[in-house]
Formats: structure tokens, sequence, C-alpha cells
């Protein structure tokens, strides 16, 4: 298994790469205020759609709260740093296990029945955690809750995107998620093949959750306000969006149609105002049409790194070792 | 007082019966399509969303009085179902149920933001004139007539749906289509129509329902069909998916829950208990209080 | 030495009874056919054996152990197997992939491990990697293990969902039309591969088929059902020459070519 340590060093070189480029970028205020605001946007959107993708894409499950999960984490984090006066990593964490949990509560009673109910099921959920935040006066109710020290940088942000990537793709590229994988392709067939398909459905839902509430803590430790209706059904809508663009099942695609989809509305004018009306049809026209997305379920390949590895492994048998 | 807490109660109970009934129409809908098509429609709230609207322009751009503008909100209805059906559903017959639901999750977006963009996110006010309120003095309660109306409506809607249910050649075929698709086709029938007549009998309903809500409540707006859609979705699973009485049931079963629950509990939980009610029935008998468990064809 | 005791295994949807009173025996090298008219209960009867429906009343004793009702991936723990008859492999995975699927049951190493790559991990990847290979090389399909499920071509599907199932190291095999859509070229070499399968792999194997040439060739015992009911059991050319047999068939040539 070389290759695979080999990948993953190459991978976290070139983030560590961009990182730098990007922070001087930052800094100097090439990329001035403006831009960097959505750098970190994007990479907070990242970290949801990868989360959303170990759910919908390898899974096969369809979930419409995954911006309920969010607020719970945002919440939970900024909740932790103002009222226990945590360290801000406690903090993320405990929005991730916060979301985790109730993650776990909801998948429960319905990962164990037919795809249909989970949509709408989560769905109503989405709705019901904004109600009820909205209700809960300490948590600043309607009129939303401030004074979140802003502890989100971009060096938080983008490393937690980083690894966030990586343990979604050893997830996925493991004996987990091949059976994930198989609950996708015909759950019927996995539970001859020996799957207990609920328990993976609940597996990628609570783990895809935990993502979403720490994108939700950092989401809240950036803008320093944050109110139940950044966290609805159209914000959930438009992570399902991301991850169907990009590729149900490829992590690759779903941080380029994020990076792509982060960026539009906020170039074109009219991205932005009819937003709502072009995603759905731009959702429909890629179910009917190229229901796999940008890249399907194929992630960029590593292959392009083997020539510059000094010996592969099929090199070395060759060789009689 | 005694004799005040009673009438409280009964006046409660005509509100919960007359929301129960509009959740009922819409409930109807959705179970009609999961028992013909196995799949739950959901851009179906948005299309109760939409009569409301058909139902606002008949009774304020051209002045219908109330039957004709119920029809039209009906017929209005029916047709944007039918679109939603030929466009989203019939084309992915052999696609992946996740293609499926990720394309009708897109249409009710774009319903509810093609109103939008057309009539602004501000509320339109039913005019009163639709259906003037009068109250009626009976056994010493105070009743809004148009609650009596709405009851009495949704019954006779209900009652004509039986009749095309299980007295004409067409209910016949639906009946028949829906307990197994290929059979029906070999014996003639023509499923494609068939579909689609279940879809716009559910739609029309539902479009009914929304005028009633815009009566019920003087107001509607783009996203009004969200969480009716949800609580009728929640009375349609609470009955039973895919048996008809079962969604009249759990229609009225949410309506009389929600009021109760607004005035005896907290009006801002009604919608998160009414929720609750889907999770617990799911826990406990997920094919509803009129359903038999059903098994997959391996 | 008996491998499997069904007795008076029944079951009914709602008014209908679809299979009543099953009686089957099994020792662990038997080759035994499943046959009768379409909608006899044939696949209900295996759906029965691998947990997928509860059966009304009766019991399925596997291997000393009472096995009905407990659920289809347990089934699979306790080494029985299937394959189905509408092929249902995990189309938009590998061939590779949809072999390794098989020995997730036995897979000790954890989530925690799988993320953090530990070398619990990177051991058991490559075992599950080598001998996955090895069925495929068996099957000759190693040279495809890269290739999409859904790329293969009819018969290779077929001969992977076999594979597939081996890979669960059963005791038992439960094979559902396994020479449907086949030539007669392609049925002679399943034949051959069943015989094979269970000579190389010691085990039992059940199997449903409408295909007399296949069942009469390979089956030592065949059972007949028809109504969801037993009509005749025995050799081939006892169930040649049932009557019985003939007339649920209505004249369906049942002597082989």
């Amino acid at each position: 298994m070389k290759k695979e340590f080999r990948n993953t060093i190459i991978l976290l070189v070139i983030g560590v790469i961009l990182f730098l480029i990007l922070s001087f970028l930052m800094d100097t205020e090439i990329l001035n205020r403006y831009y960097g605001r959505i750098v970190i946007l994007i990479c907070i959107n990242v970290i949801l759609a990868v989360s959303l993708n170990l759910i919908i894409g390898i899974t096969g499950q369809l979930t419409l709260g995954h911006a309920g999960f969010m607020s719970i984490g945002a919440y939970a984090a900024a909740m932790a740093t103002i009222q226990l006066n945590v360290t801000f990593p406690v903090a993320l964490l405990l929005g991730g296990v916060a979301a985790g949990l109730i993650g776990y509560l909801i998948g429960l009673p319905t990962l164990s029945l037919k795809g249909d109910y989970l949509a709408i099921t989560t769905l109503g959920f989405g709705e019901i955690i904004r109600v009820v935040i909205t209700n809960i006066d300490q948590l600043g109710g309607g009129r939303g809750l401030s004074g979140i020290p802003p502890k989100t940088t971009f060096a938080w942000v983008f490393f937690i995107m980083v690894f966030t990537i990586l343990i979604i793709y050893n997830i996925a590229r493991s004996s987990q998620g091949r059976a994930m994988m198989s609950v996708r392709e015909d759950e019927i067939a996995a539970e001859a093949m020996g799957i207990n398909t609920t328990k993976y459905k609940i597996m990628a839902f609570v783990i895809g959750s935990f993502f979403a509430g720490i994108a939700g803590g950092l989401f809240s430790h950036y803008l320093m306000y944050i109110k139940p209706e950044q966290f609805g059904f159209l914000k959930s809508v438009d992570l399902v969006t991301y991850v169907v663009m990009g590729g149900m099942g490829s992590l690759t695609g779903s941080v380029l149609s994020t990076g792509i989809l982060t960026i539009l509305p906020e170039f074109l004018r009219f991205m932005n105002d009819y937003r709502m009306i072009i995603y759905p049809i731009a959702l429909i026209v890629i179910m009917r049409f190229r229901p796999q997305g940008l890249m399907g379920t194929k992630e960029l390949s590593m292959k392009i790194f083997d020539k510059f590895s000094k010996g592969s492994d099929e090199d070395a048998a060759f060789k009689g070792k | 007082m005694g004799g005040g807490r009673q009438m409280e109660f009964l006046q409660q109970m005509i509100n919960g019966l007359s929301l129960g009934f509009v959740y009922a129409l819409i409930a109807i809908g959705y179970t009609m399509v999961y028992g013909i098509i196995g799949l739950i429609n959901f851009a179906h709230g948005d299309v109760f969303m939409v009569g409301g609207y058909f139902g606002f322009f008949a009774a304020t751009m051209l002045h219908l009085p109330f039957i004709p503008t119920l029809l039209v909100a009906m017929g209005g209805a029916a047709l944007t179902g039918v679109i939603v059906e030929k466009i989203a559903y019939k084309p992915l017959r052999n696609s992946p149920k996740l293609s499926i639901l990720i394309t009708a999750i897109a249409m009710s977006v774009l319903l509810e933001n093609l109103v939008r963009l057309k009539m602004t996110t501000d509320p339109q006010t039913y005019p009163e004139t639709l259906l003037p309120a009068h109250v009626i003095r009976f056994a010493g309660l105070s009743i809004d007539n148009r609650q009596l109306i709405i009851i009495g409506m949704s019954i006779l809607l209900v009652v004509i749906l039986q009749f095309i249910v299980f007295k004409t050649k067409t209910g016949k075929a639906m009946r028949a289509t829906s307990f197994d698709k290929d059979a029906a086709a070999l014996m003639g029938i023509n499923v494609d129509s068939v579909i689609s007549i279940t879809f716009a009998i559910g739609s029309a309903l539902a479009g009914a329902a929304g005028v009633l809500f815009g009566i019920l409540y003087s107001s509607i707006d783009p996203y009004m069909g969200i969480m009716p859609g949800l609580k009728a979705f929640v009375a349609a699973v609470l009955g039973g998916i895919g048996i008809i009485p079962g969604a009249l049931w759990g229609g009225l079963i949410m309506g009389l829950v929600e009021t109760f629950s607004k005035v005896y509990i907290s009006s801002s939980y009604s919608d998160a208990i009414a929720f609750s009610i889907l999770i617990i029935i799911l826990i406990v008998k997920p094919s509803g209080l009129l359903g038999k468990k059903t098994r997959e064809k391996v | 030495m008996q491998l499997l005791k069904v007795n008076d295994l029944t079951i009914k949807f709602g008014g209908l009874t679809a299979v009543s009173d099953f009686a089957l025996n099994l020792s662990d090298h038997d080759l035994v056919g499943l046959i009768g008219p379409n909608g006899a209960g044939k696949t209900t009867i295996f759906n029965m054996l691998t947990g997928v429906y509860a059966p009304t009343s009766g019991t399925i004793e596997f291997n000393g152990e009472f096995i009905q009702g407990i659920k289809p991936y347990d089934i699979t723990k306790k080494r029985i197997a299937r394959t189905f008859q509408n092929i249902r492999l995990f189309k938009d995975l590998t061939v590779l992939d949809n072999v390794k699927i098989s020995f997730n049951y036995n897979v000790k190493y954890n989530l925690f491990h799988s993320i953090l790559r530990l070398p619990k991990f990177i051991r058991e990847e490559a075992e599950i990697e080598k001998k996955a290979l090895e069925i495929l090389k068996v099957f000759n399909l190693d040279g495809k293990r890269d290739e999409l499920a859904c790329n293969l071509p009819y018969g290779e599907q077929r001969r992977l969902e076999i594979a597939r199932a081996l890979a669960a190291e059963p005791k038992l095999l439960l094979l559902d039309e396994p020479a449907a859509g086949m030539n007669p070229q392609e049925t002679h070499e399943l034949m051959g591969l069943i015989n094979w399968v269970r000579d190389e792999f010691k085990i039992a194997i059940l199997l449903i088929e409408h295909d007399m040439k296949l069942v009469m060739g390979v089956c030592e015992r065949i059972i007949v059902v028809d109504y969801g009911k037993v009509i005749a059991q025995g050799s081939p050319d006892e169930i040649k020459n049932n009557p019985k047999v003939i007339e649920a068939y209505l004249g369906e040539e049942v002597t082989d070519a």
C-alpha cells in the first residue's frame, strides 16, 4: 500500500502549497476582503458538500435537511464559546458532536425505511429545527444570535476542509465505503451479501451530519452573527445542487461544483437573483440528460503522479522482489 | 364555568375539523399518487399553493363567485399537476429513485419561485366577498359559516371522489393500475393515461384545498404550500400511505392535533408536534393506521 | 451430513397461500434442483431461505440452528449465499469491488482504522484484494477487474454474480435461474461450472431453473413444486417419468434432447 501513503502525502503537500499561495494573496490584499470572504465561504461550502456527498452520492440516501445540521453545529459551537468559554477547536467539536448525535436520533427511525420517507422527513426536520431555534430566546430566537467571537480564520477553514475531504475519501475507499456504495446500488443484493444496510445508512448519515455541524461552527465564528433563516430549506437545496452537479459519489466533483456555484452568484447578478429558478431547472435537466453530473463517480486520478515516483509496485514485482 | 369550557372545546373541534379537511384534501392527492406510482409527489404541496393562486385570480380579476372560483382553481391545479407529472415523473420512470426524488424537489422549488417571481413574496389577500362571513348562532356556539361550508365542500368532494374511484370505469382502471401496473397494461388499460388522471384528480383536490385555505386564513403566499404539504404528507402516512380513507382520517387527526396543540400547549411548537407524529408513526407502525405491511418483490 | 432441514414451510400473503408445507433435506455436498411452472413459489422459497421473507409457519434448520425469519445479512453470516433471478450486481462498482463486498461481514477493522489508514486496515485490505482476485481468476474475470459491472456482457455478469456469492464462503449456494438468457453453448459451460464449483468449493447447491437440459444434466435430485406445494421429489429419471410432473408442465418437454 505504499501508493496509498504516497498519494496522501502528495495531496497534503498540494494542500499546503495551495494554502500558502492563497494566504499570501489574502494577506497582501491582492485578493481583497471581498474575495477573501468568498474563498472562506467556498471552503465552508466544500465541507458541507463533501459531507453531504457521503450521504447522497456514496450511500444513495437523499437528505434535504443538511442545513439543519449545519445550524445545530453553528449554534452549539457559538454557545459553547460564549457560555462555556471553551477553546475554538473544542467548540467546533461540540458543534459537530451535537449535530452527529441529533443525526443519529433522526436517522434511527427513518433510515430503516424506504428512501422516499427520508427525503421528506429530513426536509421536515430541517424546518422544525428552524422553528425550534426561532423559539428559544437564549439562542436569540428570530432576531438571531450575535456577539460570536470571530475565531474562524482562513487557516482553520482551509485545513479542516482538507482533512474533511481526506477523511471522507478514506472512508469511501474502505470496506465501510464499499458497503455504503452497495447500499446505493442495490439494497437487496447488499443484504444478501451480508451487509447490514441500516447500519451503514446511519453511519453515513451521522458522519455527514457531524461534518455539517463542524462547518456550521466555522460559519458562526466567521460571520459573528447568525439567524435561523440562513439554515433553511433553500440552503439545503443549494447543497444538494452542488453535490448533484459535481457528480454524486465524486468528491472531486463536489469540490469543483461548489467552487463554481459559490462564485457564480457573487459575480453574475442574474445568477443570484434567479438562483432559485436556475438551480432547479439545472437539476431537472441534469437528472434527465446527464444524471452523473460533472464527474460521475470518478475522482481526479492519482495516476498522473505515477510518472514522478521512483518505482511503482508493479515494477517491484517485476524485478522479482 | 363548565359551560364556557365546553363551548371553547366544541369551537376548537370545528376549527380543527375545517383545517383537518383541508389537510385531508391534500393528503388524498399524496396517497393516490403513491398508490399508483409508488412515489411521494414532492411538488404536491406547491400544487395546493398554485390552486390557491388560481382561485385568487378567479375571484379578484374575473370576479367569479365561490363555486366557479373553486372550479377554476381545481382546473388550474389539475393542469399544473399533470405538467409536473409529464416533466418530472414520466421521463424518469425507469430511472433510479434518487433521480426522480431530486427532480421532484427541483419542481417544487421551481414552482414556488416562479410564483414568487410573478407575485412577489408579499401575501395576497383573498377577497372577503368570495365567501362572506356570517356568524351562525347554534346551541350557544358562535360558528363561522365559512368553516361549515369548507367542511361541507370537502365532504362533497370526497364523496365525488369515492364515486369516481368505485363507480366509474376510470376509477376501476385506477384501482387496477395501483394493484399491479403490468397486469393492468396487459388488460388493455392505458397506464400512462391512468397515471395522468390520478395526478389530475389528486391535484384538483389540492387546488380546492388551496382556495378553502385562502378563505380560511385570508391570505396566500408562494411558500404557503410547504408546511401544509408536509403536514398533509404526515397525514397520508399516518392513515396509511396509498389508502384513500386513511388520508381522510389522517388529515382530520392532523387538523385536530394542530388546533388543539395550538390552543392548549403552545402555538409556536404546534409544527414540531405535528412533525413528531411522523417520527412516532414511522417507529411504531410505518404502514399507518389503516395500512398493511407490503413486501417488495425480489 | 445434514446441512439443511426445512419442515412445513408455509407463507401466506394476505389471503393467498404462496407456499405450503414445503420440506427439504440437504446434505453438505448435495446438488439439488427446484423446478416447477412459473409462479409455483420457487423464488418465494428461496426468499424464505435467505431471510428476505419471514415464513408464516414452519422451520428452517441450518447446521443445527433455526434460521427462519432472521435478517438476510445474518443469513449470509451463517454461510448461505445466493444469486438472483434478475441479476443484481452492483452496477456502478467495479468487478473487483463487487466481489470484495462479500468479504465485508468478516472484516475486523473499523472506521477508525479506515480513516487513519492504520496497519490493520492495510493488512486486511491486502488480504481482501488477494482473495477477491483469486476468486475472479477462477472465474476468468480477473482481466476485467476494474471494469464496471454494468459493462460486462450478460454471460460474464452471471458468472460474476456466482463469483460474488462464492466470495462469501458459503456452505450452501442458492442459484436462482442461473441459465436464464443463455444460449445452449453458454448453458453447457454453466453446467460444467456448477459441477466444478460444487466439487472445488465443497458446498451444497440448490438451484432453481427452467432449462430442463441443465437440471436433468446436473442435479442429483430434483424437487418439483406447483401452486406452492411439493408434487414430486426424486432423481432426474424418476421426475422425467412422473405423470404429476408432466401434467403440471402441461406437455412441456421434460425429456432432455
